[in-house]
């Protein structure tokens, strides 16, 4: 049988910007990957750090995993929303989800750090706290990046919209803000249910 | 040149793009190539001033070093710092991946561009940036980062160790902007070649060195999370006085060697791998013979790179950790010599039967799989824990580690200059200077790193400023000036080589499409290829190796034309 | 390489040398192979090259036995080397003679247990940069840094240990011949790390015995530098 040209793989089918944003979450993974890891074996090395860790406030964390929970689904449904075309709920539903995230941020930044840096609880204060701003401070960084992305898309809603694009974008954004969402799901029983 | 053909106003708008669209900020991946050349080839020379003025005090103590001036032991650990950081980050991977990635991989799976050009262009400037952190570092009066380029802690985690404070956090910032970048780049190249490959380029189609490219994006995108967390955590010790890695304030140095070496073995080949995939194609053009066991090599490539994962303790054997767990790291580090067992006794097959053209890059391709044979052996002193016991922290391995990485990224290196000069400038390099720059560079490397093995072995350890304090390392001294004066004529060979690359884009005779007769896709293209790639879209019909096929007239055909019927069936295929 | 004096020295030479003999078969074979196919199959005159894929098993198998050896051979050397690391870095035989050793910036501080023989004790004695044991004997060494990593090693014994701030890393050895043998620190510890120079003296059990009678007295000032 000659060889002839065969027929590519069926990898064509997923969107360059699916496949970029997957990759891009699984260097990420990595990274709060280490950090946690790190944090697990500085935990049993430490007595699981139950003296240290009394002082973080479980119910703004609580009250943050909720905020963010619902961002998450806030964020399906703009996707849902905008496929099916209806700019005004697709509008809506980012602006709630941006909303959201800034609540994330707002209960974060007032009400936990500079109480507790108050209270005397820096990064220096040993290595519990270390870890808690550490971890905290760079999943907040990625909050604060993913609300810039999702303002973004909010902003593009004001007018007239290419559909397909942002479409794409809703769920390439979603993606990342879904994965932000799980990292916290991870946090928030390392640091605040210790 | 673009098909001017195409709509008016379109092609019309491409000959406006003025100098900084079509040169500096380009989206263009040849372009984009070029200046990851450029951005190496520059930063190879901090890095070969660095190892001159090394080399220099450790043959003649305590002298100026011409054309510098006094070397003291305040600059001795921060040059051995930036020698490696700059040979590894801004010197192996620029060039490997940054130029020989972008330049080949879309023109060889049949695209017109990479995926996301902007995203290219992006990379690269990221990557001009974490430079300029770095040279920055290096012009501070207290002087750049000192604690080698593994950075272990405490000594890079607290300024009054060492007595550099911003020059080691310049250093933490400019390999994190590193990442960023090979960050970009991989998921570019990932994408590009999973998604974008022309009709009937199938993945057991492509060329190999696309193989490795691909291969080295995934273990380095993998492998580099771990070591960014820990270069977050090395900065706040530095920076808002956590202790992460200080023991005073409950921290463990140890951790911060996990994280490295996490990172750290993956990374060595992600440098390696590329430089393979480049001495593999030159193999087969210039013997007229297919890769011997492509699928083999393929998976073996895949096997390396998920061993890589496990084997990084092997850098760690004394370092502190519960001896038992040399036992586990030795089998799998053991394990991993397998799959470049393969890769080794596949490239030897390839020349069994070959009709071998001694080019240049030919050369190149061969002596860079000559030399890192022995780089490849001398792992396994080191990979043992119990001999490891007696060769770590010695020049056994700093001679083994060069080479393993020389052969890779400048033998690999300047054998794809030589092979693909004419496709990226549209002219050929002399082969006579080429000829000339081989020879010297594979006896001057070895003159230097030979000697250097028995140094080790004699009992000398690295990162030394000098070895007066030692009598018993007396007696080796002559191996240490042996060792100068050769890397003085490794340098010096590079000169030819400098202006047969620069003079040869202006002078050298124009290239046609096909100097070499090869196979794969960017060889059916203009030199240099066009603005976009593929003014028709290639269509493939089989691997870029079918040389010297049985029955046919020529012994070549290239990757877009169907095999002839009856070659066909006399290959048997 | 250096003389070897310690008990366990001999072993990890016999490993290095067992992995040089083999490394060094494959290294020759494989390298005057390439060589000599390199000039035989240089291209002369309208030869063609043969059009050898290597994806049938029989071909293949030209590699992956090859290969099967080599993988062989390596899981031998590491059983065969599993035994020197286990005596060096595994067992941990009754000590003789107990020296703490507290590496810093930029010397080796020894830490010799007092007239009442017992280390971490008052009448500790402190020497820098030389440790003094008798021969035949085994010494345990408790090392621990003052400040950043530094590594212990005895190239003579085939000794070596990174010492790492915040933990006390045991090792040991038995010299069996005397003489004076250098200490290296072999990671890199600042500017100063080439300087970190000692001594290990091996001597006589009569010498050893006098040189103990004479520095390690209690509240003696620091020995001989």
């Amino acid at each position: 049988m000659a060889p002839e040209a065969v027929e590519t793989d069926s990898l064509h089918q997923i969107p360059l910007g699916k496949a970029a944003i997957w990759w891009f979450l699984a260097s990420e993974i990595m990274v709060f990957g280490g950090l946690i890891t790190s944090y697990v074996l500085m935990m049993f090395a430490h007595g699981g750090f139950a003296e240290q860790a009394v002082h973080v406030k479980w119910k703004l964390g609580a009250l943050n995993t909720l905020v963010l929970l619902t961002s998450s689904m806030t964020m399906i449904l703009a996707l849902a929303s905008a496929r099916k075309k209806d700019l005004e709920k697709t509008r809506m539903f980012l602006g709630i989800t941006v909303l959201l995230g800034l609540t994330f941020l707002v209960i974060k930044i007032f009400f936990e750090y500079i109480p507790e840096i108050g209270e005397g609880f820096t990064p220096a204060s040993g290595m519990f706290w270390s870890f808690y701003f550490g971890m905290t401070g760079l999943h907040g960084v990625h909050v604060f990046g993913g609300i810039v992305a999702n303002f973004c898309l909010f902003i593009y809603t004001m007018r007239k919209v290419d559909w397909s694009l942002l479409e794409r974008r809703v769920e390439y954004a979603g993606l990342y803000w879904h994965f932000v969402d799980v990292v916290w799901i991870f946090l928030f029983p390392l640091l605040y249910l210790t | 040149m673009s098909t001017a053909v195409a709509a008016g106003a379109h092609a019309h708008e491409h000959h406006e793009l003025g100098f900084i669209r079509r040169y500096i900020f380009s989206t263009d991946h040849k372009v984009i190539a070029k200046q990851y050349m450029t951005a190496s080839a520059l930063m190879a020379i901090l890095g070969g001033l660095a190892a001159y003025l090394i080399r220099w005090q450790l043959a003649w103590p305590e002298t100026d070093v011409p054309g510098w001036g006094p070397f003291g032991p305040e600059n001795y650990n921060a040059y051995i710092t930036m020698h490696g950081t700059i040979m590894i980050f801004f010197v192996a991977m620029p060039f490997l991946l940054g130029a020989f990635g972008n330049f080949l991989i879309p023109l060889m799976v049949g695209a017109d561009d990479m995926a996301f050009p902007r995203l290219n262009a992006l990379s690269f400037w990221t990557l001009t940036v974490a430079s300029t952190i770095l040279i920055i570092s290096m012009l501070l009066p207290e002087g750049p980062a000192a604690a080698g380029w593994t950075g272990y802690a405490p000594l890079s985690a607290n300024p009054l160790y060492t007595g550099v404070h911003w020059g080691q956090n310049l250093w933490i910032l400019a390999i994190a902007a590193e990442f960023g970048s090979f960050l970009m780049g991989g998921i570019n190249f990932l994408v590009t070649t999973l998604n974008m490959r022309a009709p009937g380029m199938s993945l057991m189609r492509m060329p190999l060195v696309v193989w490795t490219e691909v291969t080295a994006s995934v273990l380095f995108l993998l492998s580099v999370g771990p070591l960014i967390a820990g270069a977050i955590m090395l900065f706040l010790d530095r920076t808002m006085g956590t202790g992460f890695f200080l023991p005073d304030k409950g921290g463990d140095p140890l951790l911060w060697e996990h994280l490295f070496w996490f990172f750290g073995h993956p990374e060595v080949y992600v440098v390696a791998l590329p430089g393979f995939g480049i001495m593999l194609e030159i193999l087969s053009v210039f013997s007229r013979k297919p890769i011997f066991g492509y699928k083999m090599i393929v998976y073996s490539t895949i096997t390396t790179g998920i061993l890589s994962f496990v084997v990084w303790a092997h850098h760690m054997f004394v370092s502190g950790i519960d001896p038992r767990l040399a036992t586990p790291f030795s089998i799998t580090t053991i394990l991993i010599s397998v799959p470049f067992a393969i890769l080794v006794f596949c490239m030897t097959a390839t020349l069994y039967g070959a009709s071998i053209r001694f080019t240049a890059a030919m050369l190149f391709a061969l002596g860079g799989l000559i030399t890192f044979i022995l780089g490849g052996v001398t792992g396994i002193f080191l990979g043992s824990a119990s001999s490891d016991i007696y060769m770590h922290g010695t020049y056994f391995v700093v001679s083994h580690f060069h080479y393993v990485l020389f052969p890779t990224v400048f033998f690999g290196g300047f054998g794809g200059l030589y092979f693909w000069y004419p496709k990226m400038f549209g002219r050929m390099m002399n082969e006579t200077l080429g000829k000339i720059h081989f020879w010297g560079t594979f006896i001057f490397f070895n003159c230097t790193f030979i000697p250097l093995f028995f140094a080790g072995l004699g009992g000398t350890p690295r990162r030394l400023y000098e070895f007066s304090n030692y009598e018993m390392l007396a007696h080796l001294q002559p191996l240490q000036v042996m060792a100068t004066w050769s890397l003085i004529g490794l340098l010096i060979v590079q000169f030819p080589f400098l202006f047969n690359f620069l003079y040869s884009m202006f002078r050298g005779k124009v290239a046609e499409k096909n100097p070499w007769h090869a196979n794969s896709l960017e060889w059916t293209l203009d030199s240099p290829p066009p603005h976009p790639n593929f003014p028709t879209p290639p269509r493939v019909y089989h691997d870029p190796y079918e040389y010297s096929v049985p029955g046919m007239s020529e012994d070549w055909l290239p990757q877009d034309q169907p095999m002839p019927v009856g070659a066909a069936t006399a290959a048997g295929e | 390489m250096p003389e070897s004096v310690s008990t366990f020295g001999g072993d990890i030479d016999s490993i290095i040398r067992l992995i040089f003999y083999i490394v060094g078969a494959w290294f020759v074979a494989v390298e005057v192979l390439i060589v000599y196919f390199a000039i035989r199959y240089r291209r002369r005159g309208p030869r063609q090259a043969a059009y050898l894929k290597g994806d049938s098993w029989q071909q293949a198998s030209w590699v992956l036995i090859p290969v099967a050896i080599v993988l062989v051979l390596d899981l031998g050397l590491d059983v065969a080397g599993h035994a020197a690391w286990e005596t060096e870095k595994l067992t941990l035989p009754t000590a003789q003679y107990e020296v703490g050793v507290s590496a810093k910036q930029f010397n080796w501080e020894f830490v010799y247990p007092g007239p009442d023989g017992k280390l971490g004790t008052e009448d500790d004695v402190t020497i820098e940069n030389e440790l003094h044991v008798p021969v035949g004997k085994v010494v345990r060494l408790e090392l621990s840094s003052k400040d950043v990593l530094h590594s212990f090693s005895v190239p003579n014994f085939r000794l070596r240990q990174d010492v790492v701030p915040g933990r006390v890393i045991r090792a040991w050895f038995q010299a069996d011949k005397p003489g004076t043998y250098e200490i290296q620190c072999t990671e890199l510890c600042g500017f100063g790390h080439y300087t970190m120079h000692g001594n290990v003296f091996v001597q006589t059990q009569q010498d050893y015995d006098n040189w103990k009678r004479d520095n390690l007295k209690p509240a003696s000032a620091a020995g001989a530098q």
